[in-house]
């Protein structure tokens, strides 16, 4: 074991991959010589050389486009986009190749991409280093969709995530690389070796795709999230001596609906958090399957916190992001009705 | 002083008489056949010309004569001419109501046989939809491919995909999407996992003139160069995407070829209807890709004889005699003609072949009929319809596949 922040574990899983799997490669911007502009990748192309860890032009298109050929040819490529707000120009080859490749050809072709990029807000991005697009890509069938919340957790998605035959986007929630954030501004910021999930093995392990975590257990009420919003979520519970059952989605496809079910089954009120725009954002996917597998159990609508349906403002960044203010109020709503 | 929006037009429209006065065509044989490790900032002028091997009284001449025995130029003119009378019998099933939509690829044949016949079985292709041929030539039976089209028990993807949107893995055929231009680029990812690897094989990958407008195109050709891909990325300019000329997709300004000298790589224009033409340049960028020399822009200058698709009604928008006027002939004719020069063919000969295929598809389609249609089936079992969106069916789709009644 070892203390490592979220950066420090991702690289780890990328190394302890690029030793154990001759044909997994890693490229993207900035990625090779300089180790990434978040520095993830640091020091892997020193150690492994520049024929697996490479740079590229700037072209998302092209990055994901090239990883499909590859992946094709029997390699395991992991690619960075910068920032998911640049995934964009890659959009197509995700949507339209990637994930539909295995499908349209009956099985005889598949590319075992793992696409990583850093989303959410709290860093003073503006519109173009904030956004939370996981709701799109979660809607496209044929892609696996993950979002860790934690060094332990980062490490273990992702090193499932490249061995996963099939294509996954993976979300590094940016505000948490360096330590959790729990939406309190004010208060200083810390890092991770404070945290229990802060200590990560050295070696291999992982955490299998689709399942959720519970991050801590309660009576009251649950709220479901993942990324940012679960530190956000246990800090509003605890301010407000709310008993809530906090959920780590962490994997948005596939989806563990049974964990969800069994805790708002219990609590029978259920609060949902998210950094994306609210409208079709993935918590309308959630509140639609708590609805209809624990209908007769609620005791209240279920309530969500998002980002308001604004792009991301730059100024205004503590009052877009749905911080503990919000989520107390929204847990103080379910809880306002008698069962 | 105001400027004035510029709109392409195309030679010539509908009730006009076809005009190809804007084509300049060099002689065949007239150009130089550079060694296939040239420096591409030597052979720049290489895309405003064309090359052309097969002259008009059918004769092979010059440095880029490929110096094919009659052998294979048989084997090319068969596997046009099956190719034709494949395409012929196909509308005629998509008109009969048997096939929801079909591509031709009348008038091109020459580029896909031709160019696959120039490479090795080892050799992965990244194809358009109009490149049927491409099948044909690895021998891929027309059986199979009608069960495709039919969407039957036998369509080796299980109903998954439009007519003509083949995958052949055992033959080295790229999964044809169906969103134009998306193959360029994963050709090159392919091929740089080949260079990896240390292996020998090279990609070849195609798009119309048209999708060389998609930002894919320059991706292609980016990374192509970037990393010395052993990749060869061609442009069928068959004239028209659906009803655009290829003026609108920027062929007014410069030949589609002269691309590749803002991206350092050599760049070949070639009489797409001449076999002996279309081999050459393959196995010219074939030869130089294999060595290390990295990718080669061609541009293959063709016609597309056919309508877009069966959706689509050409008479709308070019004139109706456009293919018959095209300057650069029928592919087949020209090297039925060029066999027949060297005494290694005959019309009688060549009227035998036809009638051969011909009964060859009507066996093939009988027998493809006898594994169901998409209307009456057999068909892919329903369920299929769930299988292989993910490489093991994930717990959501278990659910859907049971609330489907599956």
């Amino acid at each position: 074991m070892a203390q490592m922040n979220m950066i420090q574990a991702l690289n780890s899983a990328m190394d302890v991959m690029l030793e154990r799997d001759p044909n997994m490669l890693i490229f993207g911007e900035d990625v090779g010589y300089f180790g990434g502009v978040f520095r993830c990748t640091e020091g892997l192309q020193e150690k492994y050389g520049e024929q697996r860890v490479f740079d590229t032009p700037i072209s998302e298109g092209g990055i994901v486009a090239t990883a499909i050929g590859m992946g094709v040819n029997g390699l395991r490529p992991v690619v960075e986009i910068q920032f998911s707000d640049y995934i964009y120009p890659a959009f197509d080859q995700v949507v339209s190749e990637l994930a539909r490749l295995r499908y349209r050809s009956a099985g005889q072709y598949w590319a075992p991409v793992t696409i990583r990029t850093p989303c959410g807000g709290g860093i003073h991005g503006g519109q173009t280093h904030s956004q939370s697009p996981e709701a799109i890509f979660a809607h496209v069938s044929g892609i696996k969709t993950v979002m860790p919340s934690n060094p332990y957790d980062a490490k273990g998605l992702l090193i499932s995530a490249i061995e996963d035959d099939d294509p996954v986007v993976f979300f590094e929630p940016k505000r948490l690389y360096n330590g959790p954030f729990d939406g309190d501004t004010d208060k200083v910021a810390g890092g991770w070796n404070r945290h229990e999930k802060g200590e990560v093995p050295t070696g291999y392990y992982t955490i299998p795709i689709g399942q959720a975590a519970i991050v801590q257990a309660g009576s009251a009420l649950s709220i479901l999230g993942y990324g940012t919003m679960v530190h956000v979520a246990v800090a509003a519970a605890r301010r407000a001596g709310v008993d809530a059952e906090v959920i780590d989605v962490r994997s948005m496809m596939p989806l563990d609906i049974d964990t969800i079910a069994v805790s708002v089954k219990k609590t029978g009120r259920c609060v949902i958090v998210h950094e994306a725009t609210r409208t079709c954002g993935y918590g309308a996917e959630l509140s639609a399957q708590v609805q209809e597998e624990c209908f007769w159990h609620l005791e209240a609508p279920i309530q969500r916190v998002c980002g308001w349906d604004t792009p991301y403002p730059h100024a205004q960044e503590w009052a877009y992001f749905p911080g503990q203010e919000r989520v107390i109020a929204a847990m103080h709503e379910v809880l306002a009705v008698s069962g | 002083m105001a400027t004035r929006l510029h709109i392409p037009a195309p030679p010539s429209r509908p009730g006009e008489r076809p005009d190809y006065s804007n084509i300049q065509l060099p002689k065949a044989g007239e150009l130089a056949r550079p060694e296939p490790l040239i420096d591409a900032a030597e052979i720049r002028e290489l895309p405003f010309s064309m090359i052309r091997v097969l002259d008009e009284g059918h004769q092979a001449i010059g440095p880029w004569n490929p110096g094919l025995d009659t052998g294979i130029l048989k084997e090319g003119l068969r596997h046009m001419l099956l190719t034709r009378l494949f395409d012929d019998r196909m509308l005629k099933a998509q008109r009969q109501g048997l096939l929801t939509f079909y591509v031709k690829s009348t008038g091109e044949e020459a580029v896909s046989v031709a160019q696959c016949l120039a490479l090795r079985p080892d050799d992965m292709l990244f194809p358009t939809y109009r490149q049927q041929a491409l099948l044909i030539t690895r021998g891929i039976k027309p059986v199979d491919m009608m069960c495709q089209c039919l969407s039957n028990s036998r369509d080796n993807l299980e109903g998954r995909q439009l007519p003509v949107l083949y995958s052949w893995k055992e033959v080295n055929f790229f999964s044809i999407s169906g969103n134009v231009g998306t193959q360029f680029p994963q050709a090159v990812g392919w091929a740089m996992a080949a260079s990896y690897k240390g292996e020998n094989s090279i990609a070849a990958s195609w798009v119309g003139e048209g999708s060389s407008a998609e930002s894919d195109f320059h991706s292609a050709l980016t990374f192509g160069s970037v990393y010395r891909a052993p990749v060869i990325l061609n442009i069928v300019n068959n004239q028209w995407a659906i009803s655009t000329s290829q003026n609108i997709a920027g062929g007014e300004q410069n030949p589609f070829a002269a691309k590749a000298i803002g991206y350092g790589i050599p760049g070949l224009r070639v009489d797409g209807n001449d076999f002996l033409a279309a081999y050459a340049a393959t196995r010219w960028a074939a030869e130089r890709a294999r060595q290390g020399g990295g990718p080669t822009l061609i541009e293959l200058y063709t016609y597309r004889a056919a309508a877009h698709s069966t959706s689509d009604d050409p008479s709308r928008y070019r004139p109706e005699d456009e293919w018959e006027c095209w300057p650069l002939g029928d592919p087949i004719e020209r090297l039925k003609g060029h066999l027949i020069s060297m005494q290694a063919w005959s019309e009688a000969e060549h009227q035998e072949l036809e009638k051969e295929l011909a009964q060859h598809v009507i066996d093939s389609w009988q027998e493809a009929l006898s594994y169901g249609t998409m209307s009456d089936g057999p068909q892919a079992p329903t369920a299929a319809m769930f299988e292989q969106v993910f490489k093991e069916l994930p717990p959501h789709l278990i659910k859907q596949r049971e609330q489907a009644g599956l």
